[in-house]
């Protein structure tokens, strides 16, 4: 299969990699996939509890070339903005972004669970409710 | 003289020679896009000769004059054209005879292993069709076995596959407890072409002669590289191709047992009754002449082609298991083919790891990297977990690989391993002494 030249970048010099404490207020961390499945993400945020914007992330990714891009680019992406903003974030994005073939979409749905996976861990963490439900949920 | 064939031979012969020349000396010189190393190898390495093989030259130059000087249809019985066809066709078949210890009259020439597999399965099935109506072949044999046991389980036949073991072979007590008085063929290949591993193909040979149940055997990957005899091994039917042992690609053949017992199959194809009426259609002359040299070398050479390969294929995987920790050697490596080598490197997904190679040819058994998004069926039937089966790459060695290059790509597998180890949360987690299969993890 032929990858695109953002795919091939993000597989050579993969952006934020690395892990944070798991156990800070200010990080959230979201795991996301499955070993048997062939793709594992883990993206983490670190949140300033202040202004609510994103200040850091680092991922770690068991996939193949396009769920290590796709994960890459998510943090870069998040970088920067609000958990609001970074919520808005859609997996057609990532596909767009980075040319993904159909049969590779599955890689870029992963990675948008990941962000949201590591700002509901933060906003759990920090008592910000996230939508209606997970209130009565916390009940 | 020769006798002249519509007066065009002369200048045929004249080019014919002129391009034989040329392409062998194209064959073992240029080929484009490829890049010299300091290391002294030329990139890309292809090391997947499971999958297909290079052509020898020596074989090339043996089928050039059957393009166009020696063109007639070995089937002409009425001229020279004709005779000098089907003796070249006669000399193949003894040289493929010769390689498998059967007879010239015992080999019927087919297009691939696809069609040999599907002749015998279905020819046979249909011709003792009032013997019996059971099968048994196992798990791990190709697709052109398997998804013909299947059409034929539609059509009223019932086959056993018999699992395997964690180390890819049968049990032979599997094989005694799964026949009845129904049986009527057993299909077990020879050696697997993923994992390597050498069924008991003598004993299974030998039980099936005390039940009369008629025993085929896949043995593309096993023909050339190692000693295959059909009368030691008890062998009745037998699938082989050119492609997998340095030949051209779309040229196969089936050995059919014509003594003790005398093995009938019912043709697929029908037409001009050639072949002894088992398989119709034009002879592929050069094709042919190809796949009689390519025995012919293997035969030769074997010996020291095997002990070259193991001791490659050792080195290559020496060092990868002194440089990684978390790699499995899949497949039973006692009885194994020369050159093959399958390892899971787990912890890193095969397809982002032939992304790292990408200048070094060679196989995965991730679902990433097959048209079904599932991972290999071989590896899964050992009782690996989908995440063993997804880490997985199939080395396949051959005549031209080079010990240099075994260096290489065992450097440039260790490098990229190391990289996307740092890159894997699940080798981070299992550092850390997390036990991965506590962990609920969120399928999707």
């Amino acid at each position: 299969m032929a990858y695109s030249d953002k795919v091939i970048d993000h597989y050579n010099n993969p952006r934020n990699v690395g892990q944070m404490d798991k156990s800070s207020d200010e990080v959230g961390t979201g795991l996301v996939g499955a070993p048997e499945c062939g793709d594992v993400m883990r993206l983490q945020i670190r949140v300033n509890p202040e202004t609510q914007v994103i200040e850091e992330a680092k991922f770690k990714t068991f996939g193949c070339g396009s769920a290590i891009a796709s994960s890459s680019l998510a943090t870069e992406w998040v970088k920067g903005k609000t958990v609001a903003e970074a919520l808005e974030i859609k997996n057609t994005d990532i596909v767009k972004e980075l040319a993904l073939p159909p049969v590779k979409i599955h890689c870029s749905v992963l990675a948008e669970d990941a962000i949201r996976a590591a700002i509901g861990d933060w906003k759990k963490k920090n008592n910000v409710a996230e939508t209606a439900e997970v209130a009565v949920a916390a009940h | 003289m020769k006798p002249i064939f519509l007066g065009r031979v002369a200048r045929f012969t004249g080019r014919s020679k002129f391009i034989a020349s040329f392409e062998v000396e194209m064959m073992m010189s240029t080929l484009t896009n490829t890049v010299e190393t300091q290391a002294g190898v030329t990139l890309p390495i292809y090391m997947d000769n499971h999958a297909t093989s290079p052509m020898d030259p020596r074989v090339l130059e043996a089928m050039i004059p059957f393009f166009i000087e020696k063109f007639g249809n070995a089937a002409s019985r009425n001229h020279s054209f004709g005779w000098e066809a089907e003796q070249a066709v006669e000399n193949a078949r003894e040289q493929i005879a010769k390689l498998i210890g059967a007879t010239a009259k015992e080999i019927i020439f087919t297009s691939g292993a696809t069609e040999s597999n599907n002749l015998a399965i279905k020819g046979i099935a249909e011709m003792y069709k009032e013997r019996g109506n059971h099968i048994i072949t196992q798990v791990t044999e190709h697709k052109a076995v398997l998804d013909t046991c299947k059409r034929l389980e539609k059509h009223g036949y019932r086959v056993t596959y018999l699992p395997v073991k964690a180390d890819g072979l049968i049990d032979i007590e599997d094989l005694r407890r799964a026949m009845d008085d129904k049986t009527i063929l057993v299909s077990i290949m020879f050696a697997n072409n993923e994992i390597g591993v050498i069924q008991p193909v003598a004993e299974i040979g030998k039980l099936c002669h005390e039940k009369g149940v008629i025993f085929h055997t896949d043995a593309v990957q096993a023909v050339g590289k190692i000693p295959v005899d059909v009368q030691a091994m008890n062998i009745d039917v037998l699938s082989l191709t050119a492609h997998k042992i340095y030949g051209p690609k779309g040229v196969g053949a089936l050995y059919v047992r014509r003594r003790n017992p005398r093995v009938q199959i019912s043709a697929q194809i029908d037409g001009g009754g050639h072949e002894r009426g088992m398989r119709s259609g034009t002879l592929n002359v050069p094709s042919i002449v190809g796949l009689g040299k390519a025995c012919e070398i293997a035969r030769l050479e074997m010996g020291t082609e095997a002990a070259r390969l193991t001791a490659m294929r050792d080195r290559l995987r020496a060092k990868l298991e002194s440089a990684l920790d978390y790699v499995e050697v899949n497949g039973n490596m006692e009885h194994h083919l020369p050159g093959n080598l399958n390892m899971s490197f787990v912890y890193v997904e095969g397809e982002s790891l032939l992304m790292g190679i990408n200048d070094v040819a060679v196989s995965s058994g991730s679902a990433c990297t097959s048209a079904t998004l599932e991972p290999s069926y071989v590896l899964k039937a050992l009782g690996l977990g989908d995440d063993v089966a997804h880490s997985s790459i199939r080395f396949g060695l051959g005549r031209y690989n080079t010990e240099a290059e075994v260096d290489y790509v065992a450097d440039k597998v260790i490098g990229v391993v190391s990289k996307l180890r740092e890159l894997s949360p699940l080798y981070e987690m299992v550092k850390e002494g997390i036990d991965l299969s506590k962990i609920e993890w969120a399928a999707h």
